[in-house]
């Protein structure tokens, strides 16, 4: 089934993409092409195989519960397009619309 | 107008007591300088790579244990996909459908009727940064706790839970088993346990369920109650009046005691779930399991039957004391040095007002257990009046000292003078011989109390009672 324009137009919004109008379109189609791939896999016989979720061999990698140093604040603020009394400023969120 | 059954599910966030967050090296703590415990990994800066927290593994497999889970041999990390400013990665990892431990309970007790809650799944998380709300046009961000190791602990599906003081009950038994395992230190004030209830109604009998709603910004076992009981209200008015509950996250404003519809996050949610490819699964073997159950402690339930078994207080009592590990403790080393009965009273009643009226903790509370173990005896002996006691006690708060120096320093210690004793009592005989007729030659015996009472505030409250009644009989027989 392929992709809709409409449909394109709501994963774009989801990934935070601005799509001009003119270009859902050709955006659709080149997904559908991508999903056309995947339309071959999902042609296979895989009963009684596993999922697999990671290429690699379920090796636990865990670290020990230490601490490390972090970033002096200036570093950790310094990509950032605004900042404000230590903290990152983002244009303004409001949640409890009532409080 | 039909009676409703509220229908209460609960999905409960632990913020876990590790020393480094979930990811990354970067300290678990609470509070300071924002944007001081940040690094590339909890940054989310492109290129650097999550490492996942072997401590935090082990709090989940020790409360999914604890909470009768099945433990999955195999668990996997996966990225829940959205955008808000508290969360840098533009994801969070999440657990979606291989979560740590599934299919547990835990038991509640509610005005003498026992219940079992169960327990859908309890996965592992990372927590976001926070928000603050400036008057101006900007919020503020600050991701020292992003990245900070969270449990998610979810109640099954149908729900259990019918009512407000199940909800509370249950909440309370969830923080007890969790600072008993010391995962989580439960503190609902400062948000290291945040509850989320999602409350609905249905006409009693119904099969179908009714429209939930759930309610966040819960900061309090207070605000958690509150917050369902108005929901519970709320949905009932609008039933009653033919009106629909939408279904909605609804904030609770403490200031205003109700709940108010929280504008959306997005559109419509959709988390996109895939399983985090920087992460390798889990492998949780027998072995490891096993180990982890060998070192849970005695927890809550089991504590409780045997405080009633070992101490002979009551069932209630058991109930109150067990509530925290560090009240369990803090009761068990005064109990094991005094009258165990007398251990409960005193901690229930005198010390946990001194403690509420400061917001102290049991564990740092001003008065040592040994102390209050030493005051308990004092009374014991008889070397304080149980009145005295509790000016002690409050005197013991204020200084920490020991209870011995101190009723000695401060004159608190009984009247053992019989010469003083008897002297206040002849003057107190002087000044109502009255009453003192009235109980000899009418016998009405029932006016010794008042003369008792007299010498008692005669002598500050420093005589014993049984000095004073005893000396009262010899001098009244003396008078027949
Ligand atoms: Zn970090």
């Amino acid at each position: 089934m392929p992709l809709t324009t409409e449909e394109v137009r709501r994963v774009a919004l989801l990934a935070r993409m601005e799509l001009p109008e003119e270009e859902l379109a050709s955006q659709a189609q080149h997904l559908n092409t991508l999903l056309q791939h995947v339309e071959i896999l999902q042609k296979l016989n895989v009963e009684g195989v596993e999922p697999t979720s990671h290429p690699l061999p379920p090796v636990n990698t865990l670290r020990n519960d230490e601490k490390r140093p972090s970033l002096a604040r200036e570093e950790a603020l310094a990509n950032a397009p605004e900042a404000r009394d230590g903290c990152f400023a983002v244009p303004r969120i409001v949640e409890d619309n009532a409080s | 107008m039909p009676e409703y059954e509220p229908v209460i599910g609960m999905e409960c966030h632990a913020e876990l007591l590790t020393e480094s967050k979930m990811f990354c090296g970067c300290a678990n703590q609470f509070g300071g300088e924002p944007n001081t415990r940040c690094c590339p990994v909890c940054l989310g800066m492109p290129g650097s790579l999550p490492v996942t927290n072997r401590k935090a593994v082990e709090h989940v497999i020790r409360t999914a244990l604890a909470l009768n889970c099945t433990v999955a041999s195999r668990a996997r990390f996966d990225r829940k996909n959205y955008f808000y400013p508290d969360l840098p990665k533009g994801y969070q990892i999440s657990q979606y459908d291989n979560p740590i431990g599934a299919s547990g309970w835990l038991d509640i007790e509610v005005n003498g009727q026992k219940k079992r809650i169960h327990i859908r799944r309890v996965h592992l998380e990372e927590d976001t940064g926070k928000l603050f709300h400036t008057v101006g046009n900007e919020s503020y961000v600050d991701l020292n706790r992003a990245g900070v190791p969270l449990m998610e602990i979810v109640t099954e599906f149908p729900p259990d839970i019918h009512s407000t003081a199940e909800a509370r009950a249950y909440l309370m038994k969830l923080r007890a088993i969790l600072t008993y395992l010391e995962v989580c230190d439960g503190k609902m004030e400062q948000g290291s346990l945040r509850c989320e209830p999602n409350v609905s109604l249905r006409p009693v009998g119904a099969a179908a369920y009714g429209t939930k709603t759930e309610i966040k910004n819960l900061n309090s076992f207070r605000a958690v109650q509150r917050g369902i009981e108005y929901e519970l209200e709320r949905q009932a008015s609008l039933l009653n009046h033919g009106e629909k509950v939408v279904q909605e996250t609804r904030g609770w404003n403490e200031a205003r005691q109700a709940t108010f519809a929280q504008r959306s996050k997005e559109v419509e949610q959709e988390y996109r779930y895939f399983p985090e490819p920087d992460l390798l699964p889990l492998d949780i073997t027998p072995q490891w399991i096993e180990e982890i159950r060998a070192s849970l402690p005695e927890l809550p339930d089991a504590r409780h039957a045997r405080f009633v078994e070992q101490y002979g207080i009551s069932n209630a009592d058991a109930a109150q004391l067990t509530e925290t590990r560090s009240l369990a403790d803090y009761y068990e080393q005064t109990a094991g040095a005094a009258d165990p009965r007398a251990a409960a009273n005193w901690i229930m009643g005198d010390l946990s007002r001194i403690l509420n009226a400061q917001s102290l903790d049991i564990a740092n509370s001003p008065v040592s257990s040994p102390h209050l173990a030493v005051m308990i005896n004092m009374i014991e002996r008889g070397d304080i009046s149980g009145k005295l006691g509790k000016t002690l006690l409050e005197r013991m708060a204020a200084t920490g000292e020991n209870p011995q120096t101190l009723a000695q320093r401060e004159g608190l210690v009984v009247l053992r003078d019989t010469v003083a004793l008897e002297a206040a009592l002849d003057s107190v005989l002087a000044e109502n011989s009255a009453i003192v007729s009235d109980i000899v030659e009418k016998g009405l015996v029932n006016k010794r109390g008042f003369l008792v009472g007299q010498v008692m505030k005669a002598t500050q409250g420093k005589a014993d009672p049984r000095d004073v009644n005893k000396l009262l009989d010899e001098k009244l027989s003396r008078k027949n």
